[in-house]
């Protein structure tokens, strides 16, 4: 047929990749603008390894002295360690060292946050549920991961900035009982800081855990692949099925130009706005510091946390010492943190017992308990971020760190479970209302006066996609509470445990907002019909056709 | 006689004797300290700036500091303080307090400067204390050593004025301010004087020379470029993180809603 | 396949050419192989879809932008080796910056958003948006193919042996238990064994006190009252040449601060103040970051890194923050000609807490 013919027949006939070809190429994807936060993670990454391979030509890891003489005057003459020395050397003496550094340090920035919004979105919309509770654990490891990576890399030109915060790592791992002093002369060769650390921060940051991304990126998108992408209900759309695009041409070219808007905005970035200004805070001693001295923000909840435990927390057995105002919040807590979004999925069955297979996606106001329990999560996650950088607020709104400190001691308890009841309420409500419009349909503005002299508002209803994503809403019961004795008399095995899930459960669904029968909605929809009539007869007013069935279009909207 | 009596009952009488009084105790005050200030402005012997000096004290800073300087529980004594501290306070508008706040802060000065002399000058004869700064000094920190000056500015300045020197939060609402507006007089005098939470920073421990290469450093920062673009105020990770999020996923959201939209 | 039959790519051009709706429909899945259009799913036609104007405009918005984009690239190259990397340039908002990095940037920059725009909106104006529909296929395969893995399994895990040899499986897992061990212990030497390194420091008895940076000795008359001076001990800069590492740096750093006698109410040791001088450790006592913000008139000492404040007029003890111990304070005197000296080493270990510390 053309040119490609011949070297496809020799790739196929030592690979045969037309049966991959057939099944995969015109795979479908579904389509909705919040499937796309997760590429934007995967381009990121993409975009990082591709500047960092560039960057990793030209530095140098070594915390050996040497004194600076490059193009930076103002550090000319100045002992710095290696690893300073050529991160200022590509900053100033190679071209397009600094855009590609910052494009470098830009993409991560946009890789974390793109990683979180993501989560959000599978969160919020119910994708973790089964089969995908393994895509789940993978992502959330990808998200510990991505915090190492970017910890190490901006960790990795030794300025003030980024040492004090290697200063602050070590003081955390003292703390560990036992193994605390051991495993700190063993990460840091010796003590604090010496020159052994860079060099093995660099192994981790461009071999060990960019490999581990690599691999388990790889097994995300093999198992969205294979699993087909979740879908939110419509027109159509079933458990059964993938509505949506063909991947050639439509998702290459979408995907594919998405890959370049995001490699584009980030060299934008790089190129007009400053990150991480290196030869501006001079080179790491621990005799210095700076005020507003702060982790990058995926971080922030971190210091935030050690910044708001309160001290004195510090016990001795014997002749040993537990630092339990570092421990609780560096160890205890992101350990507690992190276990409980991974087991998640888990959680949420146990208290719901549902075991279903769910290919369609929720929309938030459809599962209020779990929605209000993510609002619940970002309160707490987003009052420790505040804490990370309290003395940045009280700079510059004119407040006190002291107030702030123990404002946010306080609302870390008080603020999340009044987010909790708030979302879900808020849920509850929007539920009603959507059960309302398909009943009654929506105003239009337009008042009828009636022959008894009633003024009535016409209403429309709704149309057929609309009403397709509130009916798509399943009810599901809450799990029975189990009976105390049986018929016999004898105690039911497991009483107390059953009971307690069964609680759960009731609390899961407690305030649910039933779904609209068949009968109910064609009651309501003959009386909009009506109305509509009366308006067309006497006032010659025409919406459009009142629908009985939903199969025909009232108009539409954005999807 | 006749007529002002027949109106004595008028309703605007009340008022127009109220202006009446103001306009009245005005000119005579303009009057009295516009012949003080007549000859505070001639210039004279150091006997007369001292002189100048006292009565402007009495006029605008006894109430607080004592009509012998000695302090009063609103504000400190000005015994020993010095003619380079009056200085500075006076010159950066934090004297006279404008808020009582958790600290004086920079803002419009009240005073000419020969009025900030003759201040100066009067509280330097209360007690020895830190002179002002001779001009030759201050101004040798156009040729300091600026790499100099950075080594001692992160060690002795950055943990409470920034990296960059845009100010950081002390405890309680106190703050270190900003270092961009200040003159190299004023940085010198602070310096030297340890303005309100500032320590002192005697010349015996940071030396002249030392002093001069510290200025260097921060005029230069204030003119310092920034070769990767849009400084985000300097402040470190916060503003880089909340830039990242707004405009970075911001647009990307954005982007990713035109990506998915329906055509028409 | 579908294009080596002439007849259906006619049918596809024919789009151009204002078919009726149909036809369209009919054209966009044009090989009946693959994905269909899916059912109860309504379609509207867009302007290119109909009007063969508007689908030329939009090719050629296309291809404005790919060729913007090119246009771009080539700014790069003539950016990269034009502009010296030393040149500085005034942008409006930002200020002086790198006119090397800005012009780099922003050809690279919009070259590859144009791409990546010029595609997209190929996608959304030109290429087919009939949505088409897949089914998914059941993840769990039938009972059949599970029976016939579970039996393939049992056949091969009875031919091992595995399960009724019990010395066999015993064995082979004690020997796999061991693995790992000459795995991990090599790592063992990534550091020295902790020897109690951490409770000493450079200060010895009558070892001077310098200034931080200029290394000058102090004299107690140097520090006026309210004085604030970031210190190291003497013997430091030569230690520094010895070992070329910061670690002793990292725990000898002090703050000397002078308030009047009176205004001392207590210390950590009797008359460990000179004059009303006192030294204290610059590491903060929680996680360790440098901590001088000293504020004159409270006495407080402040770390900007999670903000302990300690008191040192009343031993260094915390007054807010997460640290969970005062502040170690240095006892000192002066020595024969004058000059400030340290009376020993600090009495306890400096900077964070670890197990191993019994105080």
């Amino acid at each position: 047929m053309s040119v490609i013919d011949k070297p496809y027949d020799w790739v196929d006939e030592r690979v045969g990749v037309s049966k991959f070809i057939k099944k995969n190429v015109r795979k479908i994807f579904p389509d909705h603008w919040s499937f796309m936060l997760g590429e934007v993670a995967l381009y990121s990454f993409i975009v990082l390894l591709l500047t960092g391979v560039y960057l990793t030509l030209f530095f140098k890891a070594s915390q050996s002295e040497v004194i600076y003489n490059g193009s930076y005057v103002p550090l000319r003459g100045v002992k710095m360690t290696e690893a300073y020395a050529s991160s200022l050397n590509i900053s100033f003496d190679i071209r397009g060292g600094l855009l590609i550094r910052q494009i470098h340090h830009w993409a991560a920035i946009l890789f974390l946050a793109s990683i979180s919004v993501h989560l959000l979105r599978v969160f919020f919309t119910g994708a973790f549920r089964k089969p995908r509770e393994l895509n789940w654990i993978i992502g959330n490891i990808l998200l510990t991961l991505a915090i190492v990576e970017g910890f190490a890399g901006y960790s990795l030109p030794d300025d003030l900035l980024s040492g004090t915060g290697l200063r602050i790592t070590s003081g955390i791992v003292l703390s560990i009982p036992v193994v605390g002093t051991w495993l700190s002369y063993l990460i840091f060769g010796g003590q604090f800081p010496g020159v052994d650390f860079i060099p093995r921060l660099y192994s981790v940051h461009i071999l060990l855990i960019p490999g581990l991304i690599l691999g388990l990126v790889t097994a995300h998108l093999m198992l969205v692949w294979y699993q087909k992408h979740t879908q939110f209900p419509g027109p159509g759309r079933t458990n059964n099925n993938v509505v949506g695009y063909p991947l050639m041409p439509v998702y290459m070219a979408k995907a594919g130009g998405f890959f370049f808007v995001v490699f584009g905005l980030t060299a934008l970035l790089g190129a007009f706005v400053q990150i991480n200004p290196i030869w501006a805070f001079g080179p790491y001693t621990p005799d210095q510091v700076t005020a507003g001295s702060q982790p990058d923000w995926y971080m922030g909840w971190l210091d935030g946390a050690l910044r708001v435990m309160p001290g004195n927390m510090e016990t001795h057995i014997w002749h040993y010492t537990i630092s339990w105002n570092i421990l609780v919040p560096a160890v205890l807590l992101a350990g507690a943190i992190f276990t409980a979004m991974a087991l998640y999925p888990w959680i949420e069955r146990y208290i719901t017992g549902d075991t279903e297979v769910h290919n369609l996606l929720e929309r938030p106001r459809d599962n209020a308990t779990r929605t209000a329990i993510g609002a619940m999560a970002l309160t707490f996650y987003t009052l420790l971020w505040i804490g990370g950088g309290n003395d940045i607020i009280a700079l510059n709104f004119h407040t006190s760190i002291n107030l702030i400190t123990r404002f946010l001691e306080v609302a870390l308890f008080v603020l999340p479970p009044i987010a909790f009841l708030l979302t879900k309420r808020f849920c509850l409500s929007l539920q009603r209302r959507d059960r309302d419009k398909l009943l009654h349909g929506v105003e239009t503005g337009r008042i009828l006066r009636l022959p008894n002299g009633r003024f009535e508002e016409v209403h429309e209803p709704v149309s057929s996609a609309e009403a397709a994503k509130i009916l798509a809403r399943t009810e599901q019961a809450a799990l029975p509470m189990p009976a105390k004795t049986d018929a016999n008399g004898v105690r039911t095995k497991g009483y107390g445990a059953k009971k307690f899930r069964a609680t759960m459960s009731q609390a899961w669904h407690s305030g649910a907002v039933p779904v609209p029968t068949a009968d109910e909605i064609e009651h309501g929809q003959e009386h909009a019909a009506h109305q509509l009539h009366e308006a067309a007869e006497r006032y010659g007013i025409e919406p459009g056709v009142p629908n009985e069935d939903f199969s025909e279009p009232m108009h539409e909207g954005i999807n | 006689m006749k007529f002002l009596a027949a109106r004595r009952r008028h309703p605007a009488v009340a008022l127009l004797l109220l202006l009446g009084t103001l306009v009245a105790v005005t000119a005579a005050w303009a009057g009295i300290s516009a012949s003080t200030s007549n000859a505070a402005a001639a210039y004279g012997n150091d006997q007369t700036q001292v002189t100048k000096g006292q009565q402007l004290y009495a006029e605008g800073c006894a109430t607080c500091h004592g009509v012998h300087a000695q302090g009063t529980q609103n504000a400190p004594s000005l015994i020993g303080v010095g003619a380079a501290a009056v200085q500075f306070q006076v010159s950066t508008g934090r004297m006279p307090l404008a808020n009582l706040g958790s600290q004086a802060a920079r803002g419009p000065v009240t005073y000419t400067p020969q009025e900030i002399s003759d201040l100066a000058a009067f509280v330097a004869t209360l007690g020895p204390g830190p002179a002002i700064p001779a001009a030759a000094d201050v101004n040798g920190w156009t040729t300091a050593d600026r790499t100099l000056g950075g080594e001692l500015f992160r060690t002795n300045c950055s943990q409470c004025h920034n990296f960059a020197g845009r100010g950081g939060a002390l405890t309680n609402g106190k703050w270190a301010p900003s270092l961009m507006h200040a003159t190299p007089t004023q940085i010198w005098e602070a310096m030297l004087t340890g303005p309100q939470s500032m320590p002192v920073f005697g010349d015996a421990t940071i030396t002249p020379t030392d002093k001069q290469a510290i200025i260097r450093h921060i005029m230069e920062l204030r003119t310092d470029s920034n070769p990767g673009g849009l400084e985000l105020g300097r402040f470190g990770p916060v503003t880089e993180g909340l830039w990242g999020w707004v405009v970075g996923i911001g647009v990307l959201l954005l982007l990713s809603v035109w990506i998915g939209a329906r055509v028409r | 396949m579908s294009f080596s039959d002439k007849s259906d790519k006619r049918a596809v051009e024919r789009l151009l050419d204002g078919a009726s709706e149909p036809e369209i429909l009919a054209a966009h899945s044009v090989t009946n192989v693959g994905p269909q259009p899916a059912s109860g799913v309504e379609h509207t036609l867009r302007r290119t879809d109909v009007d063969v104007e508007s689908a030329k405009r939009a090719e050629r918005q296309v291809a404005m932008f790919f060729g913007l984009a090119a246009l771009s690239f080539i700014g790069f190259v003539v950016a990269f080796f034009a502009i010296p990397k030393d040149k500085t340039v005034y942008l409006p908002v930002i200020g002086d910056t790198s006119a090397s990095n800005a012009a780099l940037g922003l050809a690279m920059g919009l070259g590859a958003l144009l791409i990546g725009m010029g595609a997209i909106h190929w996608a959304k104006k030109l290429m087919s948006d009939v949505e088409l529909v897949q089914e998914r296929h059941e993840i769990k395969p039938d009972a059949d193919t599970r029976a016939s893995a579970m039996a393939q399994i049992a056949e091969g895990g009875l031919e091992s042996g595995l399960g009724h040899r019990k010395v066999l499986r015993r064995s082979l897992i004690g020997a796999m238990a061991l693995f790992p061990l000459p795995l991990i212990l090599p790592l063992l030497d990534l550091g020295p064994r902790p020897t109690g390194q951490l409770k000493h420091t450079l200060w010895s008895k009558g070892m001077p006190i310098v200034v931080d940076v200029t290394y000058q000795k102090i004299r107690p008359e140097d520090i006026p009252v309210g004085g604030l001076v970031d210190a190291v001990p003497a013997v430091l800069p030569s230690v520094e040449e010895a070992t070329h590492n910061l670690n002793d740096r990292a725990k000898a750093a002090i703050i000397l601060v002078r308030m009047r006698p009176g205004e001392i109410r207590s210390q950590q040791g009797p008359n460990w103040d000179y004059e009303g001088i006192l030294a204290y450790s610059k590491i903060c006592t929680h996680v360790g970051c440098p901590t001088s913000l000293y504020e004159q008139r409270t006495h407080h000492l402040l770390c900007p890194c999670h903000q302990s404040t300690f008191d040192l007029a009343d031993s260094g003890k915390v007054v807010f923050g997460p640290a969970a111990r005062r502040m170690p304070q240095l006892a000192i005197t002066v020595d024969a000609e004058g000059y400030l000296v340290a009376r020993g080493d600090f009495a306890q270990p400096v900077g964070p807490s670890f197990w191993e510390r019994t105080s």
